[in-house]
């Protein structure tokens, strides 16, 4: 019986955002980065950089204005925790945007929404008029056309200034040269949440929680071959195992950690940690069942980035249709099999898109074909030379 | 700014914050290998091949974009290196219909280069299928060999199917010319470069100055090519071929000879062009001069309405109008200030319409016979030339332009080695030129030819008198905007040549001349919205513009590659040939002024000349129907 829909319990559910911010306002902007680099906290979009930190480099900016920028733009397959932050708690999120315009001085928020989200559009604003009773901070939404890449930070800041989405060479990076080349503090929407929260109720609580390096907690978004999918918060330094018996994926052979465009780990490493130095998290968990052929999954991952690739830099242009077409080739017994030249070539182009490519989408790109082939070299239909 | 200290390729070098490490490595003599990079444009960062290692760092970096950090540790060269970079060449091998036999761009092409640079035997990840793209003209011959994007006879073609998205075009077009005709559509492996709506380039505002196909580094954009219609023409025993050769490709086509930049030929180039069957081979400097006298002499007529007549229909500043796509441009985009340019031809449309009357009429042949080439440093030049209004002689003045580029080849084609060839001079009756013809070639040029003589008309002092040597330098150099005043404080007896215009000079004392000069057309951009404004370039009384960067020395036909130190270089050798010119100022040219007693009689601005040397334009605003 799946149950669909399921959503845990969120600690935001709970957060007071008026005290949140009233405490925040108090601190003052050191107070602010104090508390936020005290507990910890790491980026939730995926790259997982500290945060304080980036509010640290903020503060150092001599520029005027200064922008906060939500990432909403929620793109990576498999993933939806944004999509509930937002539906049921909006406030926590802005109330986030409105302290970290405290604490960098910044008078101005963005937040830009992907295209397919544009249905919450009159809900977001209730909440942003809402947040602004009491934090006065103005944030005006904005809206994608619907480009995976727009989520990478230099794509979203030129998708803002009504340029074609594509990532910018870094340095500089959005905090010195952002929109409209002012700097620029982008983060995740569950980020700013967790900002929120940990004003509320300290940096102490939060740090308590998860591991040394991965404090706190996490959402995920988990879908696939399991009973229970659905909105999961976890500590972090979580098992897989242990978040299969959550969702009642028991069985999987395998398990998509952070996306398309993250790490495929097999069941034998099932007793990983969910946690930036081990399994690193992302947003999203994807349960594969011991029916499922990876071959597929490998092939609709890269179906979706030869779609997506923003056909700049030649890495991710080419390299994701050559690797796109060896998955379809491995799948219909036209490839020789795992230990011929074919795969050593491929690997290698891997590497070079892994190395090479401008940004984020095309360095990530070849990961799960990468993982898929080495882990699941059985499911190869073999052409022969073998 | 202060100096960075870092290592690359285990040698230590300080350069200055904000240095990239691909310039860092060129200062230690390391080549890093790049392709969509180029001097002239904005970083791109897109074509990943000049990715270097940096110590601590968990991905390559493209070093043509990555700043300089203390400390710095950078390996150029390493096996990780050098299979991202020969992975990159075979990913865009699987992109690129190479087929460089076929190629224009065969033996000028960066790709190529590097292909062989990297040793590529094999295609590692494939090649493409010819495809084959429908010509929009409808013709049955540009369908297989010869695709086509738009139609056959424009000026710039475009072969997609060569093109690996470097962006250069879109860049030059966008950023460095700021008129944005090229951008990209579509995405991923669908990405394509493309004019708005995938319009042909004679449908959109293209003003075919070709600095596009200047920068590509294969050979998806290139001119159109009209070498075999000239072949044609010279083999006609009925047809008598000239050709006038423009100042600046002699300047600059040694290039393709494997010659530094900055070593003229132009006396070898005469030799060369005789060889290969042309009649007769003129200087394009003598209708420079005849320009200088016209356009002159209509700035004089200009400046006295507007100041003496106090007549609001003559407009000032007044504005050259040599550059074609300049012309174009000012055509699409400032439609509203026509009236500004001068009525004068450029003098390739002036010496088409001379050598179809006045040297038929001398020569006694057949002006329906003539074959009228020109060499020009430009790719719009041809689309000039196919003007429905440049038939004044009754015929098209001028049958063919062709680019630097293109004789370069017509040479190579006759087996010549132009740098070895013997010298010989220019034919009769245009043969004598002056220095101010040959500065036409060089942003300034126009403008420092015309002070030399408007001067030297209306004060009757010499021009060396203020200027040593008559070298006009505030008007030279490559700063994209000049702007310069020139103070008469006496004036002279009107000379003959213009004693029909005005009575005397004595409006003019005391007041002071001033000019200014924009080079490419983003400068040129600049100085029109500031006359819009109101700002201080519209009290010019005179300004010079081109289309091209650096001036027609730049231009879009001229060898390939271009960078900012070429074309110093070229700019070089134009001015020095300047100098060893007897005769330097344009109104003492020798026939020039033979051909006002014998030919053009009312005098400049007559009404001969206006029927054969000065035009009219057209206002085509940015939407074309």
């Amino acid at each position: 019986m799946i149950e669909s829909n399921y959503v845990s319990e969120l600690t935001f559910a709970g957060v007071d955002s008026k005290a949140g911010f009233e405490k925040a306002k108090q601190s003052g902007s050191k107070g602010i980065i104090d508390e936020i680099t005290a507990s910890g906290l790491r980026g939730c979009g995926g790259a997982g950089f500290p945060t304080g930190l980036k509010l640290t480099f903020m503060t150092k900016e001599q520029a005027d204005p200064k922008y906060v920028i939500c990432n909403a733009d929620e793109g990576e397959p498999g993933t939806f925790k944004d999509r509930e932050i937002l539906t049921n708690h909006p406030e926590v999120v802005f109330t986030g945007m409105a302290i970290a315009g405290n604490a960098i001085s910044a008078q101005k928020g963005i937040f830009y929404i992907r295209a397919e989200y544009e249905y919450m559009k009159k809900h977001l604003e209730e909440a942003i008029a809402k947040c602004k009773e009491f934090t006065g901070f103005d944030i005006e939404i904005r809206s994608g056309a619907g480009a995976y890449v727009c989520g990478e930070e230099t794509a979203l800041i030129e998708s803002l200034e009504g340029k074609r989405g594509e990532p910018r060479n870094r340095p500089p990076f959005p905090i010195q040269n952002g929109y409209l080349g002012k700097p620029s503090e982008v983060n995740n929407v569950e980020t700013f949440a967790w900002m929120t929260t940990i004003m509320t109720k300290g940096a102490k609580w939060f740090k308590d929680a998860g591991t040394e390096q991965s404090p706190g907690y996490k959402i995920f978004s988990i879908s696939g071959d399991c009973n229970r999918p659905g909105v999961y918060e976890f500590p972090m330094g979580t098992t897989i195992n242990e978040m299969l018996k959550a969702v009642d994926g028991m069985g999987a052979k395998a398990v998509q950690m952070g996306g398309a465009s993250g790490q495929t780990v097999p069941a034998s490493q099932f007793d990983r940690k969910i946690a930036f130095e081990d399994a690193p998290p992302g947003g999203s968990i994807m349960v594969f069942g011991p029916k499922r052929n990876m071959l597929d999954v490998a092939e609709n991952f890269l179906e979706f980035f030869v779609e997506e690739s923003c056909g700049q830099c030649t890495p991710c242009r080419k390299g994701n249709v050559q690797l796109l077409e060896a998955v379809r080739k491995m799948k219909a017994g036209k490839c020789c099999g795992a230990d011929c030249e074919c795969l050593d070539k491929l690997y290698s182009l891997a590497e070079t898109m892994r190395l090479a490519s401008k940004c984020g989408l095309g360095q990530t790109s070849s990961n799960a074909f990468v993982a898929i082939t080495e882990h699941f070299a059985d499911e190869i239909k073999c052409g022969g030379k073998k | 700014m202060a100096d960075i200290k870092l290592t690359i390729d285990k040698q230590e070098i300080s350069v200055p914050e904000g240095t990239t490490i691909l310039k860092a490595a060129e200062k230690l003599g390391i080549k890093i290998p790049t392709l969509c990079y180029h001097e002239d444009l904005c970083i791109s960062g897109s074509c990943r091949m000049c990715v270097v290692e940096i110590e601590g760092m968990r991905t390559l970096q493209a070093s043509c974009a990555y700043p300089v950090a203390a400390g710095m540790v950078v390996h150029t060269n390493t096996t990780k290196v050098r299979n991202a970079r020969t992975n990159i060449l075979q990913l865009m091998l699987s992109e690129h219909y190479g087929d460089c036999y076929t190629c224009k761009k065969n033996m000028n092409c960066e790709l190529q280069t590097l292909a062989g640079q990297y040793g590529i035997d094999v295609f590692k990840f494939g090649r493409p299928e010819k495809k084959v793209e429908k010509c929009t003209c409808g013709c049955d011959e540009h369908s297989e060999d010869n695709r086509h994007f738009g139609d056959c006879d424009a000026p710039i073609q475009f072969d997609r199917d060569k093109c690996i998205l470097c962006e250069r075009c879109v860049r030059s077009c966008t950023q460095f010319q700021d008129i944005g005709v090229l951008g990209k559509e579509g995405r991923s492996n669908e990405t394509k470069i493309t004019s708005f709506d995938d319009l042909p380039f004679d449908e959109v505002n293209c003003i075919n100055c070709g600095q596009c196909a200047n920068r590509c580094p294969t050979g998806a954009l290139t001119e159109r090519d009209d070498t075999d219609a000239v072949w044609k023409a010279i083999e006609d025993p009925k047809k008598h071929v000239v050709i006038q050769t423009a100042p600046a490709p002699r300047a600059g086509i040694g290039e393709c000879f494997g010659l530094e930049p900055g070593n003229p030929l132009t006396f070898q180039m005469n030799t060369a062009i005789r060889n290969m069957g042309f009649d007769k081979v003129f200087d394009t400097n003598f209708t420079a001069d005849l320009t200088i006298i016209e356009e002159g002499t209509e700035l004089i007529i200009r400046l006295y309405k507007a100041l003496v007549e106090k007549d609001a229909t003559a407009k000032l500043p007044q504005f050259t109008s040599c550059s074609p796509g300049w012309i174009k441009y000012i055509e699409h985009f400032y439609p509203d200030m026509l009236d500004h340019l001068s009525s004068a031809k450029s003098p390739q449309q002036m010496f088409g319409a001379v050598i179809k009357t006045y040297y038929a009429k001398k020569f006694d042949i057949d002006p329906a016979n003539i074959v009228s080439v020109a060499l020009m440093p430009c790719t719009a030049k041809k689309f000039e030339c196919d003007r429905p209004e440049m038939r004044d002689s009754g015929f098209k003045d001028v049958d063919y332009g062709l680019t630097t580029r293109e004789l370069a080849k017509m040479i190579k084609e006759q087996g010549m080695d132009l740098p070895k060839l013997p010298k010989s001079d220019f034919d009769d009756p245009f043969g004598s030129a002056t220095g101010s013809g040959v500065i036409f070639a060089a942003t300034g040029g126009v403008m420092e030819a015309a002070i030399r003589t408007v001067y030297e008309l209306v004060t009757g002092d010499k021009i060396e008198s203020l200027f040593d040597k008559a070298n006009i330098i505030a008007v030279r150099g490559f700063e994209g905007v000049k702007y310069a005043e020139l103070p008469i404080t006496k004036v002279g007896p009107v000379p003959e040549i213009v004693a029909h215009l005005v009575p005397n000079w004595d409006w003019l004392k005391g007041a002071t001349l001033k000019v200014a000069i924009a080079h490419g057309t983003a400068n040129a951009k600049k100085i029109l919205e500031d006359i819009k404004a109101g700002g201080k370039f519209s009290e010019c009384h005179f300004i010079e513009f081109m289309a091209c960067p650096g001036g027609c020395l730049g231009g879009g036909g001229q060898p390939i590659p271009t960078s900012p130190e070429i074309r110093r270089k070229r700019a070089k050798a134009i001015y020095d040939e300047d100098m060893a010119y007897n005769v330097r100022k344009s109104h003492e040219n020798p026939a020039v002024l033979e051909l006002y007693t014998k030919f053009l009689t009312e005098g400049p601005c007559g009404h001969k000349s206006h029927e054969l040397l000065h035009t009219s334009y057209t206002p085509r605003g940015k939407y074309i129907k």
